[in-house]
């Protein structure tokens, strides 16, 4: 069963309290951040923490990954050396804008594996776009590498490239959220939506869940442990929903064992797609069930 | 590595430790620690301080810690960190051997 995806919580990767505590809020990656929420003069004590962090403390089931610095400033490579060593999950490359950038943090990766005695491609990578120029070559970058499990948008670089601000419906943001879910649905990977930096704005953050969910999203960044429990209940399918598509695969599996080409349920057709969403949502739910923290 | 300089890591933040080094030649090692876990914890927390000093290879250094429930995992980071400040250097736990 894939991993679900719906909230990756940031944690600034030089304070001690949060790296700590991050798992217990149930988010379904941590996020520790090496890249621009610490400052020039502290890179080299962020990575130590988050080193000995990896190392030694026990996060459960929750995905780990570590945002990185990317490989063209002088704190990227030795990242990548640390943080392979470390052996979170993921690396997530900010700033992709090429599908170069993303083959050479996967050729240095495979050579730290090596190096370290890692079993090939067990280190993944997620890449977030943050440019007008990322969000074209989307569909290059998302299959760049067979590490690649997810590709991001970041929203605040994004729009300051696109000479406007973010607003309250996200219009700006319309295009090239569909373009990163296309390229994510074409090459098999999650599709990952950005932060709302508002953490008051409740209301805000719910309209912009549910718009995300509808395009496709399979998550979202969040930056605060209180919007976790709202993204989830959100993407957690209704037991009207769970109900009707068990009595869908039902009626196909029924179909099926009676060679009967055609099949309906409660009067309407049921055709190829409807199954396919039938079964997406009653995997969301299982995972759901089998997630370590459930909100059910 | 030999401490050539004042070193500062960390910060006053709750289960944070700040570590300050700076030379101490010939003189071996001095810990000075102040912690709100002193009581309990305080034996402890020199013991690491003490433990990743010898892991460097660090033999004259005086140590003023200031610990607010630093995990060891945490008080391991700063020492590394204000070490690789004071004596120039780069010592890297991942780089294998």
């Amino acid at each position: 069963m894939s991993r679900l995806r719906r909230t990756m919580l940031y944690v600034p990767g030089n304070h001690p309290g949060m790296i700590r505590d991050a798992h217990i809020y149930g988010a379904d990656s941590i996020m520790f951040d090496l890249e621009d929420s610490v400052s020039l003069r502290e890179k080299d004590a962020a990575r130590m923490l988050v080193y000995h962090a990896l190392r030694t403390l026990d996060y459960g089931n929750t995905e780990l990954v570590v945002r990185v610095n990317g490989l063209n400033t002088p704190y990227g490579r030795v990242d990548f050396e640390a943080m392979v060593a470390a052996r979170p999950n993921a690396i997530r490359l900010p700033k992709a804008e090429t599908p170069d950038d993303i083959r050479e943090a996967d050729e240095l990766i495979t050579q730290l594996e090596e190096l370290h005695g890692i079993e090939y491609g067990k280190i993944k990578l997620m890449a977030a776009v943050e440019s007008a120029l990322g969000v074209l070559n989307a569909y290059q970058i998302a299959t760049a590498s067979k590490r690649l499990i997810g590709i991001a948008i970041g929203a605040e670089d994004f729009v300051t490239d696109l000479k406007t601000t973010r607003s309250d419906d996200g219009i700006e943001l319309l295009a090239a959220r569909s373009q990163i879910l296309f390229a994510a649905r074409a090459a098999g990977i999650d599709a990952l939506d950005t932060v709302f930096s508002d953490v008051n704005d409740e209301a805000g953050f719910m309209q912009e869940v549910k718009l995300i969910k509808q395009l496709g999203f399979d998550g979202k960044s969040i930056i605060n442990p209180r919007q976790i429990e709202i993204v989830h209940r959100i993407f957690t399918p209704t037991e009207e929903e769970v109900r009707k598509s068990v009595r869908i695969i039902e009626a196909i599996k029924e179909a099926e064992e009676k060679g009967s080409g055609v099949v309906s349920l409660d009067g309407k057709m049921i055709d190829k797609p409807i199954v396919e969403r039938a079964r997406r949502v009653l995997q969301l739910n299982d995972a759901v069930k089998n997630s370590y923290f459930s909100t059910r | 590595m030999r401490i050539q300089q004042v070193g500062i890591a960390g910060t006053l933040e709750s289960s944070d430790i700040t570590i300050h080094i700076e030379p101490n030649e010939g003189k071996g090692i001095d810990i000075e620690l102040k912690s709100t876990v002193e009581n309990q914890f305080g034996r402890q927390i020199r013991s690491v301080i003490q433990e990743t000093l010898l892991e460097l290879g660090i033999t004259d250094a005086y140590v003023r810690a200031n610990d607010k429930g630093a995990l060891d995992c945490t008080i391991r980071a700063r020492m590394v960190t204000a070490v690789n400040r004071a004596a120039l250097g780069s010592y890297s736990p991942w780089e294998v051997k």
